[in-house]
């Protein structure tokens, strides 16, 4: 096989460059490796890539559409724009993806129990909702604060028949339900497996999510050759740890003309401190096992970020975001929060899409970017969500009359 | 053979178990670090772990995670323990070791942490976010400051994992007694003694036990399994609580097994 950037990583170390690696616990690494070879099993297996696609079609009901939106495109007068539909996805949002591909796994490792984080709540109702496909026993982790912002998601995930636990330590927020998390996973190694969320943690969890988030990038670029006969001039995610997004970019990396735009949330404004962008204004660190840009003080600890998006608000950055960046292969910029409620608000109106918060900055992103470029130039963003669970905290920053 | 081993090696010889207590830096402010180092010196500890605050300790139970955030609230930081610990070194008898998780030593820079460390007069260092396939970053900077990188082995660890782990850890080998965080414990698992033996057979430096030892009946019968214990969240508890009575049966209990062994 040639050796491209993108099937040259990460290395067999779990690196990305300088960035990922495994630093995590000594009583983790067994379960690590044990997953990594699984994983590595299972994928070369037909009767594993043909149930997760029997799954992935008729229950999570993929393929989702390549949009073309006219309307949007119009308004802004600049490039075409299409949206991938990941919001129509079965519970909502592109998560359901990565929780399907490792609840399947974790069966066929012969494990009974799940254990995940959540922030806003997306990846915990994915993950409740296939471990009761499938059968498992699942606990979800979720920051105190974030109970009280996402209070229907909690329900949901009760419903569902998962035992929600509330962290009341650190920020309680994400980071602090994934030390969480990972501490139950320490504690139950021997018959739980952890379904990490984003394209992050130790290896091999930052390929296994971009591997199972893969399934976006490969439709989109069947979907624009098939309606465009050629690839996107450009390509915009949103990126908090960074699932959609490396999803949506790793079919496109090794196509040098495809340009690849990573969202960051900016918050308040990346001058304020107040936000969750660990590429723009963090440093290098690691947390949660990976080497990776982080949020943190002079003294190495890790500072809470901040955003209108639960789902954005994670203090560090995937290590393959890290590594796309430092090569120069994508670009990353940031979008803050007023900026995203009115891209939100856009797409509502020209589309009659109610966006996701955290897929609102990709939208707030692409205005602007749409805008610099031909009117035969194609963009394609990735609509990772639906903002069906936002309303409420939208309706608490526009008031009851929007502008 | 470093000081560290040899403080353990020399226990061990007068046919005796070693202890080592964990401390919480800063836990009640800085001023604290040296009265408890003296105070725990003077019981005859083997060595002395100091625990440095951090905002994420993914190893940690829920004793040692709210001493730390205790500390944090103090204003503790990796470099104002180096730099507390420097200014009374000299009266510092019996080894410390530094356990840090890694980003505030990444954040230190690596070269500036080992100097601190010899400055300090820091004999050994445990991370226990960095596992034995990223530790050699450590060893490469902190031995030639006299530092021992010190690695832990778990129940989960396989036989040939354990053997290459004690291979490379220096000073000690940390064998974790339960598969968790730290914190106390009521009982442990039937496969210790089997999971111990195969550990000290493949291990040429001492093997000390930790993680859940809380009791001075635990503090004899997992010190049987090994070289000695270390003993976190018990002296954490007693030393915020201000009940140094606690600390010294916990010692005086690692004192009674050496009378056993040695009759």
């Amino acid at each position: 096989m040639t050796k491209t950037i993108a099937n040259s990583v990460p290395t067999k170390e779990g690196r990305y460059g300088k960035f990922g690696g495994q630093f995590v616990p000594e009583t983790l690494m067994t379960a690590l490796l044990e997953l990594e070879l699984a994983y590595d099993e299972a994928m070369a297996d037909k009767v594993f890539s043909d149930e997760l696609a029997y799954y992935l079609k008729e229950y999570v009901g993929r393929e989702t559409p390549l949009y073309f939106a006219e309307n949007l495109t119009k308004v802004l007068g600049g490039a075409k724009i299409y949206l991938k539909r990941e919001d129509l996805n079965h519970t909502g949002a592109h998560k359901i993806n990565n929780a399907i591909g490792q609840a399947l796994l974790a069966k066929r490792m012969g494990k009974k129990k799940i254990v995940a984080e959540t922030g806003a709540g997306q990846h915990g109702v994915a993950t409740a909702t296939a471990c009761a496909l499938l059968n498992l026993e699942c606990v979800v982790f979720m920051g105190a604060e974030d109970i009280k912002r996402q209070q229907l998601n909690v329900f949901r995930m009760e419903l569902l028949g998962t035992k929600v636990e509330s962290v009341e330590t650190g920020s309680k927020t994400l980071k602090d339900a994934v030390n969480a998390a990972l501490r139950y996973w320490v504690t139950n190694v021997e018959d739980t497996h952890y379904i990490l969320g984003s394209a992050l943690g130790p290896h091999p969890f930052p390929k296994i999510v971009r591997d199972f988030q893969r399934v976006i990038g490969n439709e989109t670029r069947a979907q624009i050759l098939d309606k465009e006969g050629r690839l996107p001039d450009a390509v915009v995610a949103c990126i908090g740890g960074g699932s959609n997004a490396i999803g949506m970019f790793h079919p496109f990396v090794d196509d040098d003309k495809v340009a690849l735009y990573g969202v960051e949330a900016a918050g308040n404004g990346i001058e304020t401190g107040e936000h969750a962008a660990a590429i723009a204004g963090g440093q290098l660190g690691v947390l949660h096992g990976a080497y990776m840009y982080l949020l943190q003080d002079e003294d190495g600890f890790i500072q809470e970020a901040h955003s209108i998006s639960a789902g954005l608000d994670y203090p560090g950055k995937g290590p393959e975001h890290c590594y796309l960046h430092d090569i120069g292969r994508a670009k990353f910029d940031s979008i803050t929060d007023s900026e995203a409620l009115e891209g939100l608000q856009l797409l509502c109106r020209t589309e009659g899409i109610l966006p996701a918060l955290e897929s609102s900055h990709a939208i707030a992103y692409t205005t602007k970017l749409a805008k610099t470029m031909r009117v035969d130039d194609i963009i394609v963003v990735c609509l990772s969500g639906r903002g069906d669970k936002d309303v409420h905290t939208v309706n608490a920053v526009l008031g009851g009359g929007v502008s | 053979m470093t000081t560290l081993q040899q403080a353990i090696e020399q226990v061990k010889i007068a046919g005796n178990k070693a202890f080592v207590p964990y401390i919480m830096a800063g836990d009640g402010g800085l001023s604290t670090i040296k009265p408890t180092i003296l105070k725990l010196q003077k019981l005859g500890v083997t060595a002395i772990e100091v625990g440095i605050p951090f905002t994420d300790p993914v190893a940690d139970g829920p004793t040692i995670e709210q001493a730390g955030e205790r500390a944090l609230a103090e204003g503790v930081t990796l470099r104002k323990v180096l730099e507390t610990l420097a200014v009374f070194r000299e009266e510092i008898t019996v080894p410390l070791v530094v356990m840090t998780y890694f980003n505030p030593v990444l954040a230190y820079g690596l070269v500036s942490f080992a100097e601190a460390c010899l400055a300090a007069g820091v004999k050994g260092l445990i991370v226990p976010d960095v596992p034995l396939e990223e530790s050699a970053i450590l060893r490469e900077k902190l031995n030639p400051h006299g530092v021992d990188i010190v690695q832990l082995v778990s129940l989960t660890s396989p036989p040939e994992r354990i053997a290459r782990i004690a291979t490379a850890s220096q000073g000690f080998v940390y064998a974790v007694t339960v598969n968790g965080i730290t914190g106390t414990r009521a009982s442990f698992a039937d496969d210790l003694a089997g999971h111990f033996a195969r550990l000290r057979e493949s291990s040429h430096i001492p093997v000390l036990v930790g993680f859940g030892i809380s009791t001075p009946e635990q503090v004899v019968s997992m010190g049987e399994l090994g070289d000695g214990v270390i003993v976190g969240s018990a002296i954490v508890t007693a030393l915020h609580e201000g009940d140094f009575g606690k600390v010294e049966a916990l010692v005086a209990a690692s004192k009674n097994m050496r009378e056993k062994s040695t009759l």
